[in-house]
């Protein structure tokens, strides 16, 4: 079966986002969708999927135009999406996940639970994940796991599409050779995949097909073949790789933070690194490798069982120098009701206080200064709530809130997440300059190209541990991969 | 698409203006369709019975702020009228009215740390102080106490020319309220926690201390309505105050607050009192039997909302 899209345009509100998107999609191939941040990808898994309606344009299977209105008309023709973002119900045993709404019943009515864990246990053979019991709680699963029943539970019924949104982020080893067999078998069945992912290598290996999105429009088709890596991070970027990131900085200076043994009983255990004045030290991971609560821990936002380091609440953090830029802007990062002037002065509010009130002028001014430092866009924005601004100027805002503190030491986790290429491109300058001045900067990033390019050295969390320190300079990725998934010499 | 084009300043000034607009029809229907709306006795009613679900009504904003709710309130107005009452036999009179309002606040407190720093819902803790606070006003004393002195009843029925004091003192509490919301620290902190608490938290600042402080508002708020109330009526009764917060709560959403938290407006839930004030007075003097006042309110409240809620979506 095919699958295309001719013009397709989207906007929310008065911004649009894609600008006219054509693509096709033959059955038995793997097409891979490829592109920074922010340059529309889930914008065009939502249409594929029936989660957002397409604004103007058309979309034919096998040459006949649809509509998707929802994401149950996508599913009723043989559309399945599986998302970044999981949507397994935790407290609910893998069986029950699987077969959610459609439950073997008895003549009675009820649940014929037999029935259901065998039936559970084929669809979970049948793609290939038979190492997961039926009867298992999903939320005990590791995260990896519970992806396969995500897959798992996509498969059911008749599958003519399948689109696979950044599949292998949190898979490694075996699981990820199962997910790979899993793909080249549907394939081989005549389905169609649609898969999105800024690993390249993988896209390399897997695909059919490449197509790579940027700024809302597809700028290259092409195939493994006639094409490279090196060549797709700078159709991705719009420009070199060297050209994004700033030179390295010299050798650091004093200590600024040092961290010992430190533990957090059921997250991470026994870290231990020093941060310097004037270096860029990454830390990469993988999700569940303990590397966002070993920050917040850091941070002072939640009490270690052992070690030192730490500090013993955010104000205590926050008045030592540190400054903490979190990984979900929207539920940690930003009071979404609030105007930008209301978030950028949150950290600072107490101390800029003139008797018992705030002193109105003053924060007008810090805040003016900030938006027009970090380029904030639209550039009368002070008033606005915060939520009204782009994610990449939403993202400037956080840190502005943090720079107006003046900090000495700067943790930054995920920084460039949904954030496009230009913006980020900002803010690496930015970090380069704060760092130049004298900042010790902690850059947490599951982007390997970032947090390689960006930084001095990198350090490399496994299963809450630290397993290796690596000098940016000369590593590969697939070195900082290694080291992640656990299978360095 | 043409109200999306408008500036976000001016669509604020829409719905203020379409709110005043509200009040006004309302008060000139009042004056038109009865003779005795704009009697100088009936308006002074009003202005008095404005203070109690004003004062509630504030407090009541502060905790919502935070994303709580404090259903305490009416059984506090309760509890602190007839404590005030009862000392004014032992305590000179204003001794005796601190002591109702410092009641309040420790009310508040005692609200403030069980959801703050046990971590309890502001729904549950607030309904089990309801009936623990009423049962100790009834504990205090089963039957009303009227205190012979008239001094008891200055604070209640006391004029400063054609206003009453107590309305001044409910107006004060606004205007202090509403510095204190959008100009000190504490007050945009409190705002801050009902959008993010997480957020705000991460920013150093003590989130536990400020939802404590926010009950202890709206208890003081609850605990100086009681001691007023008990003034002006002259007799405090254990049973005074029975469904209170429910008004409260009304006010700050016709005033658009979100129960939700971290969004409402001092001067809106003004409005909102305004406006509840106004339905019950007009249905008094059109003569509206209590219970289909009570229908009629609740279908109001609804419509109101509603028209919110459509401005809201279209803009």
């Amino acid at each position: 079966m095919s699958l295309s899209l001719r013009d397709v345009r989207k906007s929310y509100g008065d911004v649009e986002v894609l600008h006219g998107v054509d693509l096709v999609g033959r059955d038995g191939e793997v097409l891979a969708v490829v592109g920074a941040n922010g340059a529309g990808k889930s914008t065009l898994i939502r249409i594929f999927s029936g989660a957002h309606e397409m604004s103007s344009g058309e979309m034919r299977i096998d040459g006949e135009p649809v509509h998707l209105r929802s994401p149950h008309d996508a599913h009723e023709r043989g559309i399945r999406t599986v998302y970044q973002e999981l949507s397994i119900v935790p407290g609910l045993s893998v069986t029950e996940n699987l077969l959610m709404g459609r439950f073997p019943k008895r003549r009675s009515g009820l649940i014929d639970w037999p029935a259901a864990h065998r039936k559970a246990k084929e669809l979970l053979d049948a793609a290939g994940f038979g190492a997961i019991e039926p009867r298992t709680i999903a939320g005990r699963l590791t995260v990896a796991r519970q992806q396969m029943v995500e897959i798992a539970k996509a498969l059911a019924g008749e599958v003519r599409v399948l689109v696979l949104d950044e599949p292998s982020a949190v898979l490694a080893g075996s699981d990820l050779d199962a997910l790979f067999d899993l793909i080249r078998r549907l394939k081989a069945r005549g389905v169609l995949v649609v898969y999105v992912s800024h690993r390249l290598a993988e896209v390399m290996e897997l695909a059919d097909s490449i197509v790579v999105i940027k700024d809302g429009v597809i700028i290259e088709t092409t195939e493994p073949a006639r094409t490279s890596e090196d060549e797709l991070i700078r159709l991705m970027a719009g420009r070199k790789l060297e050209q994004i990131y700033p030179d390295r900085r010299d050798s650091p200076g004093e200590t600024r933070l040092s961290v010992t043994g430190l533990s957090r009983r059921g997250e991470f255990s026994d870290v231990s690194f020093e941060l310097r004045a004037g270096e860029i030290v990454g830390l990469f991971g993988l999700v569940g490798s303990g590397r966002s609560e070993m920050a917040r821990c850091v941070f002072g936002a939640e009490p270690p069982t052992s070690g030192t380091g730490a500090f013993r609440s955010p104000a205590d953090a926050i008045s030592h120098g540190l400054a903490f830029v979190t990984e979900d802007r929207k539920r940690t990062g930003l009071v979404g009701g609030m105007t930008v002037t209301d978030n950028i002065a949150l950290a600072t509010m107490r101390a800029t206080t003139k008797g018992p009130l705030i002193d109105m002028p003053g924060r007008k001014e810090r805040v003016a200064g900030m938006i027009d430092r970090l380029s904030i866009q639209p550039a009368r924005c002070a008033t606005m709530p915060v939520a009204a601004l782009s994610g990449g100027n939403q993202q400037k805002a956080v840190l502005a809130k943090w720079l107006l503190a003046e900090p000495r030491v700067l943790i930054l986790d995920e920084p460039t997440r949904g954030v496009d290429m230009a913006t980020r491109v900002d803010i690496y300058r930015m970090i380069d300059a704060l760092a130049r001045e004298g900042l010790a900067v902690l850059l947490i990033s599951s982007d390997l190209t970032e947090v390689l390019g960006a930084t001095d050295r990198v350090l490399v969390m496994r299963e809450g541990r630290l397993a290796g320190e690596l000098r940016s300079e000369g590593t590969t990725e697939d070195e900082v991969l290694a080291h992640a998934i656990g299978v360095a010499a | 698409m043409s109200v999306n084009a408008l500036p976000k300043i001016s669509r604020d000034l829409l719905v203020t203006v379409a709110f005043g607009l509200l009040i006004v029809v309302m008060v000139v229907v009042a004056a038109v369709t009865t003779e005795s709306f704009l009697t100088q006795a009936n308006l002074t009613n009003l202005l008095k019975q404005m203070v109690t679900i004003g004062l509630l009504a504030y407090g009541m904003l502060v905790v919502i702020l935070t994303g709580g709710i404090d259903l305490s309130v009416g059984s506090v107005v309760a509890f602190s009228g007839i404590l005030t009452a009862g000392m004014v036999s032992s305590l000179p009179i204003p001794a005796a009215m601190a002591v109702g309002v410092v009641s309040g606040i420790g009310f508040g407190l005692v609200n403030g740390v069980l959801v703050a720093r046990f971590g309890l819902a502001p729904f549950v803790v607030t309904l089990a102080s309801l009936t623990t606070i009423r049962g100790l006003a009834f504990v205090y004393s089963e039957v009303p106490i009227a205190p012979e002195d008239p001094a008891f009843f200055t604070l209640g029925s006391a004029m400063a020319g054609p206003i009453p004091v107590s309305t001044l003192i409910m107006f004060a509490v606004f205007l202090v309220g509403g510095v204190f919301l959008t100009r000190t620290p504490a007050g945009r902190s409190i705002i801050a926690i009902g959008g993010n608490a997480e957020t705000v938290r991460l920013a150093g600042i003590n989130v536990r201390r400020h939802v404590v402080l926010a009950y202890t508002v709206s208890g003081l708020c609850a605990g100086l309505a009681g001691v007023i109330l008990a003034s002006r009526v002259g007799i405090a009764q254990p049973s005074v105050g029975v469904a209170f917060e429910l008004d409260a709560i009304a006010a700050c959403v016709i005033g658009g607050a979100s129960l939700a938290g971290g969004k409402g407006s001092v001067r809106a839930t003004f409005g909102g009192v305004l406006v509840l004030v106004l339905i019950n007075n007009l249905l008094n003097l059109y003569g509206v039997q209590s219970f289909w006042q009570q229908v009629l309110k609740g279908l109001i409240i609804i419509a109101v909302i509603l028209a919110q809620r459509t401005n809201r979506v279209r803009a």
